[in-house]
């Protein structure tokens, strides 16, 4: 660890442009211990396309005069619990109970600048730097009570946030006691040790949800629950489709209805009422003509479109020669993996609040991104942005679909100043399917070959928009090449008729399922079992013993596919996390409907900081998996958005369930890896290839509906 | 048409003067400020909006308020006694039956109205009777086990 002294931070250096100044903080956060830190891999964050974060700090902690913890940060809490982990690690570090730690959350007045919760990054980047940041506050404790009694340091102890001497544990203070009247803060500069594994009291155990009173009484709230004097609900009026230009818009009977507020501005118009439901009247009344552009793609012809459409490839992995691997194959298999496009379908709609007071505006948002939302809100109402205060309540679920766009902040905001009361947007939930960022279709090509040892010898491997997650190579394979054709983000999204964007492990779904449904066919081809094929062709340490973990715990044995028992192996790599399922399926070849009955998943994550939290993010990506594998797919024509509600968007359900187990695999050796979204990632090739292997269909496109598994048998 | 309606909120005698088609989730999230009831699809299809009336699991999305008149409701709100959590509530909690927690009030609702019912379910009632309650998250697996246990012990 490298030598560093604490710094008592200069007041007088400008604060970083994008959050509040540091004097500003200071005066904010009051009396007490202050560790400023800064969380997150800042060249993972520059290579992400996310540029501006700042360099300076994004979160702190503050040891208050009541020996109460309070952790500040932009995250968010969206289900995935970071309000228990997050707090776990503090209180571990500290030495204090987790009750003593609050977390304060997703508030742009309150919390520095962070540029969001998305990519399984919470524990993993942020993680070790408020680790680093709690034993830091502790250090400082440490030395404070040094002095206060008068004994070295190193003979103190800590428990429970009473620092006492070792040899006499009547001569103690407490944490509130050492911070009474202080106006400490320090930057953090890593002096502390962090603990081992070995002497973690609250990290590695597993905690009960600290938000779960909370919600299971309906007192927990959501943006949507946000309730201001004289506040009015907003319907907005909306294009048919995406692309359409409006010809001719009267509003004139809403007008008269009395209680109704509309709003017209140039891209704007609304109607506002003090009763959700009148004003959903009013938007009836208003009488629109639209011209539609032609549509030119739909559900189906989608695929060959996005092919040509696709921009120059770039070339993430390269090793030998293709020709040569070609030479060398005693097979060579090509194949075409599609997957249409997934809505977030979140049970929470996007939903704001806002009211403008005395020039400055403050939006009630569900995002996962409060401080890029900022930034969007100030630019459309001509603020600054520190007249703008984001407070992020409980989000109903995200998943990548509150990260995009600020839009409903945008939208309650601009009719908060246009009306000069407050105002909310709730989305129907077919403004939800309209306006979601959707998982991009996607398409991916393989060839590839084995030799007569059965050793994969060729890889040539082509995705067009879904990049190039989890499509990295971890098989031995001698030539390989990898070449993505777009992304799923950014400029080359612009092909899509609507918008796209980031959805649980964005991309990631779609190269696991290519690239594990290929290696089953190349194991079925060389009749080998396909678990044995793996471990033949893989020497990854870590894959080889989350493969073992899952078949052991399966009770998998051997045979060739199809076996006519259902069993279906995958395997991948996702933020940093190592993943292995099995999956067991019954097909009814009539009705081409699977259902699946049993899910093993083997997950190595490195240290768990909560393992009942590992396991619930867990079975949550195994069941939604289920979705994007069996049922989800949004229809549409052109920019028309044909899928309206969730009669025409199957998302899993209790009759669904298969038997979930998982499996936590060990490794103390490394630092906590993602955990929100790896096992959602093998969900679709593992539930593929237990289709091959009851059926000795083989299913190329997702989501693999009855009728298309019924057409997949019918033409063996 | 503006309209008296008298019912029973949560134990609570409660008088509203009030258009009577005005559907019973908004008037539980707006005029009454009972904000655990939630909003997901306002077509019947995802149960975040369900309460019980009259012993019976009902989505308020679809409810014209005056249907209510007479009756007894029962919102997540009502649920807790005197700062003591029902046992879904604590079952939920316990096993963790939740993520976000926005789907959480309906689904508790829903598998109290069917505790009503049917105090002892089996696994296949419990699953048939929750079906058309739809959790993103995916919480099925724990919310299962949380009924269970809730039917337990009551
Ligand atoms: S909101 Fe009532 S069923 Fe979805
Ligand atoms: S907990 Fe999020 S929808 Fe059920």
């Amino acid at each position: 660890m490298k030598q560093r002294q604490y710094k008592v931070m200069d007041q007088h250096r400008p604060g970083n442009t994008l959050s509040l100044g540091r004097r500003d903080f200071i005066k904010l956060v009051g009396g007490g211990i202050v560790v400023l830190f800064h969380a997150g891999d800042t060249a993972f964050l520059e290579a992400q396309g996310r540029g501006g974060y700042p360099t300076d700090f994004n979160a702190y902690l503050r040891i208050g005069e009541d020996g109460r913890v309070t952790v500040y940060t932009g995250k968010v809490e969206l289900g995935q619990d970071v309000v228990t982990s997050l707090a776990q690690m503090a209180a571990d570090e500290l030495d204090v109970s987790l009750e003593s730690i609050d977390m304060v959350m997703g508030d742009t007045d309150l919390c520095p600048y962070d540029m969001g919760t998305f990519g399984s990054m919470s524990i993993r980047f942020f993680g070790p730097a408020l680790r680093s940041a709690a034993a830091e506050a502790r250090a400082t404790l440490v030395q404070l009570a040094a002095a206060r009694l008068s004994t070295p340091a190193d003979r103190l102890s800590v428990e429970d946030g009473v620092v006492f001497a070792a040899s006499d544990k009547s001569r103690r203070v407490t944490y509130g006691q050492l911070a009474k009247g202080r106006k400490i803060t320090r930057t953090l500069e890593g002096k502390a040790a962090t603990k081992p594994v070995s002497r973690f009291a609250v990290m590695g155990k597993p905690a009960k949800r600290r938000d779960a009173r909370l919600k299971v009484t309906g007192r927990a709230q959501y943006a949507g629950d946000i309730r201001l004097p004289g506040m009015l609900y907003a319907r907005i009026l909306r294009p048919p489709a995406h692309g359409a230009t409006a010809k001719q818009i009267d509003t004139s009977g809403a007008e008269k209805i009395p209680g109704v507020t509309v709003v017209r501005e140039e891209d704007l118009v609304a109607v506002l009422h003090t009763d959700p439901e009148a004003a959903e009247k009013a938007l009836e009344t208003i009488k629109t003509e639209f011209d539609l552009p032609k549509a030119a793609v739909d559900e189906e012809t989608v695929f060959d479109y996005l092919v040509k459409a696709a921009p120059p490839a770039q070339e993430t992995e390269r090793k030998g020669d293709l020709a040569q691997g070609e030479k060398t194959a005693a097979d060579v298999f090509e194949a075409r993996y599609v997957n249409g496009y997934g809505a977030h379908a979140t049970i929470e709609t996007h939903t704001a609040a806002a009211k403008v007071e005395g020039g400055r505006v403050t939006v009630w948002t569900s995002t996962q991104t409060p401080f890029p939302n900022r930034q969007e809100v100030a630019q459309a109402l001509g603020f600054a942005p520190e007249n703008v205060h984001i407070i992020t309540p409980f989000v109903g679920g995200g998943f990548g679909g509150k990260s995009s766009s600020g839009r409903q902040a945008v939208e309650a905001a601009r009719l908060a100043k246009a009306v000069g009361k407050p105002v909310q947007v709730c989305w129907s939930r077919a403004e939800e399917f309209f306006y979601d960022t959707f998982r991009p279709a996607a398409v991916v090509t393989i060839k590839s070959g084995i030799d007569s040892a059965a050793r994969i010898c060729l890889w040539d491997y082509r995705v067009y928009f879904a990049g190039s997650r989890s499509a990295e190579q971890f098989y031995d394979v001698a030539n390989n090449l990898i070449r993505v054709y777009g992304q799923w983000r950014g400029e080359t999204t612009k092909a899509h008729p609507f918008g796209v964007g980031p959805w649980r492990a964005p991309g990631a779904n779609i190269n696991v399922f290519a690239r594990e449904s290929q290696i089953d066919i190349m194991a079925a081809k060389a009749k080998a079992d396909p678990l044995e094929f793996r471990l033949n062709n893989t020497s990854d340490k870590r894959m080889r013993s989350v493969l073992q973990a899952v078949a052991d715990r399966f009770g998998w044995k051997k045979a060739p596919a199809p076996s006519g028992r259902g069993y279906g192996i995958a395997c991948a790599i996702d933020a940093g996390t190592y993943v292995a399922q099995i999956a067991e399926a019954s097909v009814d070849k009539s009705s081409g409907s699977a259902k699946i009955k049993r899910i093993v998943c083997a997950q190595e994550m490195g240290i768990v900081i909560n393992p009942e939290g590992a396991q619930m993010q867990i079975e949550g990506c195994i069941t939604m998996g289920l979705g994007y594998t069996l049922a989800e797919d949004v229809r549409f024509k052109g920019g028309q958005i044909l899928t309206k509600n969730f009669d025409d968007y199957d998302v899993p359900r209790f009759s669904w369930l298969p038997e979930i187990e998982t499996i936590l695999v060990k490794n103390d050796e490394l630092t906590p890896q993602g955990g929100g979204e790896p096992a959602i990632v093998p969900v679709g090739a593992a539930v593929a290839n237990a289709i091959f292997d009851a059926t000795g269909a083989r299913l190329f496109r997702m989501p693999m509906t009855p009728e298309r598994v019924r057409q997949s048998i019918r033409s063996i | 048409m503006i309209e008296t309606i008298r019912f029973r909120l949560n134990g609570k005698p409660t008088t509203l003067r009030i258009e009577g088609d005005r559907k019973l989730l908004w008037v539980l999230r707006t005029d009454l400020g009972l904000t655990g009831t939630k909003f997901g699809c306002g077509e019947n299809l995802c149960g975040a909006c369900t309460v019980i009336v009259d012993r019976e699991p009902v989505r308020s999305c679809q409810l014209p308020v005056n249907e209510v008149r007479g009756k007894e409701v029962i919102t997540i709100e009502g649920l807790e006694k005197d700062g003591k959590l029902h046992p879904l509530q604590e079952k939920f909690a316990e096993h963790g039956a939740l993520q976000c927690g926005f789907c959480t009030p309906g689904m508790i609702m829903n598998a109290y109205g069917l505790l009503l019912k049917n105090p002892k379910p089996t696994r296949d009632q419990i699953i048939s009777a929750m079906d058309d309650n739809l959790c993103r998250c995916g919480c099925h697996k724990r919310i299962i086990r949380a009924i269970e246990g809730a039917s337990a012990q009551m």
